[in-house]
C-alpha cells in the first residue's frame, strides 16, 4: 500500500487544496466515532440537553457499569463468541478444502464448475432466506445456534475463490516432491499446501470473525430465543424498546467497536489483503 | 504401453481426489442453495402462511406485488438509492481514492485509516450512532450546519431527507470500496502519468481522461457490489426508521423482511425475492454490456 505511483501534483496550490479536502472528509469521517466515545462518558440528561456539548462536562463511568450490570452482557458476549469462533474453524477448514479441489488438482470440468462458484456469489441472500427458515424450522433448528454455525462448514464461494487464488500461485514443484516423497493427496494438502498459505488463511478468518461479529439478520431470523441473543441482536432489541437507555447503548456500542478496531490495528495488513485480492483479480 | 496406462489411472485418481475435495462445497450447494432457490420459486406461486401446506395459486403473487402500494414504494426508494446513492457514492469513493493516490502528497497513510475503519462498525452499533448523528436538535449533522446558520431539517423524520440521511450513511461506509480503487490505481502505469504530464495536462485532466478509464473495471466492480448491497439493504432502514415516515425509506429488503417475518406470507414474499434476483441480474448485465462497450480499444 506504500508503493505510490500516481499523479504526481506540481503546484503548491494544488497540493494544499487536495490536502484540505482530504482532512475535511477525513475529519467528517472520523466525526461519528467521537461522538459514540465522548457520548458514552455523558451522563443521560447531558446526552440529551440542547446545545450539543462536543466534550462531557461529567465525565461519568456509570455508562460502561451498565452495560455489565443492566443486561447479561456476558452471556450475549458468550453467544457472539460461540457462533464467531465456530464459523472461523469451519471457514477454515472448508474453505481451504474445497480451493484445493479446485487448485491443484485437475479433473475434467474444473473451470466450469468453478464459473458456479463465482456465480453464486452474487446471488442474493434473500432468495434462499424464506426456504431455509422453513427448513430449519421442520428440522427444529430455529431456536438454535445451529442455522448460523453449520452452513460456515460447507464453503463460501468469496473465500473458496481467495483462497484458490491463493493456492494456484504456489508452484506445482512443491506438490512434486512431496509425492515421489511417497505423501497421499491429503498428505500434501496438510503439510505443504496449508503452511505456505497462512496469509490467506488469515484473511479468511477475519473476513469470517467480522461476518459473525456483524450479522445482525441471521440472528433477528434464526436466535428466537433471548437466552440466545448476540451482541448485535441485543443492541438492536434494547434499541427499539419505546424508552431506549441510549446512555447504555452508546456504551455498549463502544465495547462492540473497539475489539474490532484493535483486531485492525494488529492485523491491518490480512484485512485489507483479504479485500483486494477479491476486488482486484476479480 | 504401460506407462500409458499408469498415467490414466492417475488422471483418474486426481480427479477423484478433486471430487472429494470439494465435496463438503457440492453438498452446501445442494442443501443451501440449490434446493432453497427451487422451493423459493415454488413458494412464489403458492399461498403458504407457515402454518398448514402451501396451495397453488398461479401468478397471482406476482399481479398482487403490482397492485401493493408499499411494495411499488419500496421498489421506488431502492431505485432512487440506486440511481442517486450509488453514482454518489462511486463519485465520493474515486476522487478520495484518487487524491490519496496523488503522489507527493505525504501524510495521508493516516488517512485511509481513517477511510477504512467505518466499514469495521457493527451494521447495528453504526445505525445507533447514525440515529444520534441525524438528531434533528443535538444531532452532530445539524449542530455543524448550525455554526453556518442553516437550519438543518429533521433528516429521519422528514420524508424529503430521509433517503439522503441514507445516502451520507453510505458515503461513511465507502472505505472497502477505497480501499479497492487504491488497489486498482496502482496497476495504471507510471509512463502514463509522464507522458501526460509531458503533453502539459494538469491534475484533472490527467484524472479525468488517464486514471477513471483504466479505473473502469474495479468501477464496475464495485458499483455491482454496490447495487446489491442496495437490494439487500436490512438491518439500517429496519432499525432507524422501520419504512418510516409513510414509507419514505421502506427499501426492497425490508419489505420482504416484514411480508415474510412479520405477516407470515411466505409466498408474497418468495416472488419479491425472485423478481429481486432477476431484475438484480439484468441490471448487472446492462452495467457489464456498457463497461465493455466502452472500453478503450488500445488495452
Amino acid at each position: 500500500m506504500n508503493k505510490m505511483n500516481g499523479y504526481k501534483v506540481k503546484t503548491f496550490l494544488g497540493k494544499f487544496c487536495i490536502y484540505l479536502i482530504l482532512l475535511l472528509f477525513a475529519l467528517a469521517f472520523l466525526l461519528p466515532f467521537f461522538f459514540l466515545f465522548t457520548g458514552s462518558f455523558k451522563t443521560s440528561s447531558e446526552l440529551f440537553s440542547k446545545p450539543f456539548h462536543w466534550l462531557p462536562r461529567h465525565w461519568t463511568l456509570n455508562n460502561y457499569r451498565q452495560v455489565f450490570t443492566k443486561i447479561p452482557f456476558f452471556r450475549y458476549l458468550k453467544n457472539t463468541m460461540i457462533i464467531v469462533v465456530v464459523n472461523i474453524i469451519g471457514a477454515l477448514i472448508s474453505n481451504s478444502l474445497i480451493a484445493y479441489g479446485f487448485s491443484r488438482l485437475r479433473w475434467p470440468g474444473r473451470d466450469k464448475v468453478f464459473m458456479i462458484v463465482i456465480a453464486t456469489m452474487i446471488l442474493p441472500y434473500q432468495v434462499t432466506l424464506i426456504p431455509l427458515y422453513l427448513m430449519y424450522s421442520k428440522m427444529g433448528w430455529v431456536g438454535t445456534f445451529l442455522p448460523l454455525t453449520v452452513p460456515g462448514f460447507f464453503g463460501n464461494a468469496f473465500y473458496i475463490f481467495l483462497m484458490r487464488q491463493f493456492m494456484i500461485g504456489i508452484p506445482k514443484e512443491l506438490s512434486e516432491a512431496a509425492r515421489i516423497d511417497g505423501a497421499n493427496e491429503f498428505g500434501i494438502f496438510s503439510s505443504v499446501i496449508i503452511p505456505i498459505s497462512k496469509p490467506a488463511l488469515a484473511s479468511v478468518a477475519i473476513m469470517s470473525f467480522m461476518r459473525a461479529w456483524n450479522d445482525f439478520l441471521g440472528p433477528l431470523v434464526f436466535l428466537g430465543n433471548d437466552r440466545l441473543y448476540t451482541l448485535s441482536l441485543a443492541a438492536s432489541m434494547l434499541r427499539s424498546n419505546l424508552n431506549p437507555n441510549w446512555e447504555l447503548l452508546l456504551a455498549l456500542g463502544a465495547v462492540m467497536v473497539i475489539p474490532v478496531l484493535i483486531l485492525f490495528f494488529v492485523l491491518q495488513k490480512y484485512f485489507i489483503q483479504g479485500i483486494t485480492m477479491g476486488g482486484v483479480k476479480g | 504401453m504401460n506407462n500409458k496406462n499408469k498415467t490414466s489411472r492417475m488422471r483418474k485418481a486426481e480427479a477423484r481426489n478433486g471430487l472429494l475435495f470439494i465435496l463438503p462445497w457440492i453438498i452446501g450447494l445442494a442443501l443451501f442453495t440449490i434446493y432453497p432457490i427451487a422451493s423459493s420459486l415454488y413458494y412464489s406461486f403458492c399461498n403458504y402462511s407457515v402454518i398448514g401446506k402451501p396451495t397453488f395459486v398461479g401468478w397471482s403473487n406476482y399481479t398482487n406485488l403490482f397492485k401493493d402500494k408499499t411494495f411499488l414504494a419500496s421498489c421506488k426508494n431502492t431505485l432512487y438509492m440506486i440511481c442517486i446513492g450509488v453514482p454518489i457514492t462511486t463519485f465520493v469513493a474515486v476522487w478520495i481514492s484518487i487524491f490519496l493516490d496523488s503522489k507527493k502528497l505525504k501524510h495521508t497513510g493516516w488517512m485511509r485509516v481513517v477511510f477504512f475503519i467505518p466499514t469495521l462498525v457493527p451494521t447495528v452499533v453504526a445505525c445507533l450512532l447514525w440515529i444520534w448523528v441525524m438528531q434533528p436538535d443535538t444531532g452532530l449533522v445539524n449542530t455543524i450546519l448550525g455554526y453556518f446558520g442553516i437550519q438543518g431539517p429533521g433528516w429521519l423524520s422528514s420524508v424529503k431527507w430521509a433517503k439522503p440521511a441514507f445516502i451520507l450513511m453510505m458515503i461513511w461506509t465507502c472505505g472497502n470500496q477505497i480501499i479497492i480503487y487504491l488497489a486498482g490505481l496502482q496497476d495504471v502505469p507510471a509512463t502514463l502519468y509522464d507522458a501526460a504530464a509531458i503533453d502539459g495536462a494538469g491534475f484533472f485532466r490527467t484524472a479525468n481522461s488517464i486514471t477513471i478509464p483504466l479505473l473502469r473495471p474495479t468501477i464496475l466492480y464495485n458499483v455491482v457490489t454496490l447495487i446489491i448491497g442496495v437490494f439487500q439493504w436490512f438491518a439500517e432502514p429496519y432499525i432507524m426508521t422501520e419504512g418510516g415516515p409513510s414509507n419514505a425509506t421502506m427499501f426492497y429488503s425490508l419489505y420482504l423482511y416484514q411480508n415474510a417475518f412479520q405477516f407470515f406470507k411466505m409466498g408474497y414474499a418468495s416472488a419479491q425475492a425472485w423478481i429481486m434476483l432477476l431484475v438484480a441480474m439484468a441490471i448487472i448485465l446492462v452495467l457489464f454490456k456498457v463497461f465493455k462497450f466502452n472500453q478503450p480499444e488500445d488495452q
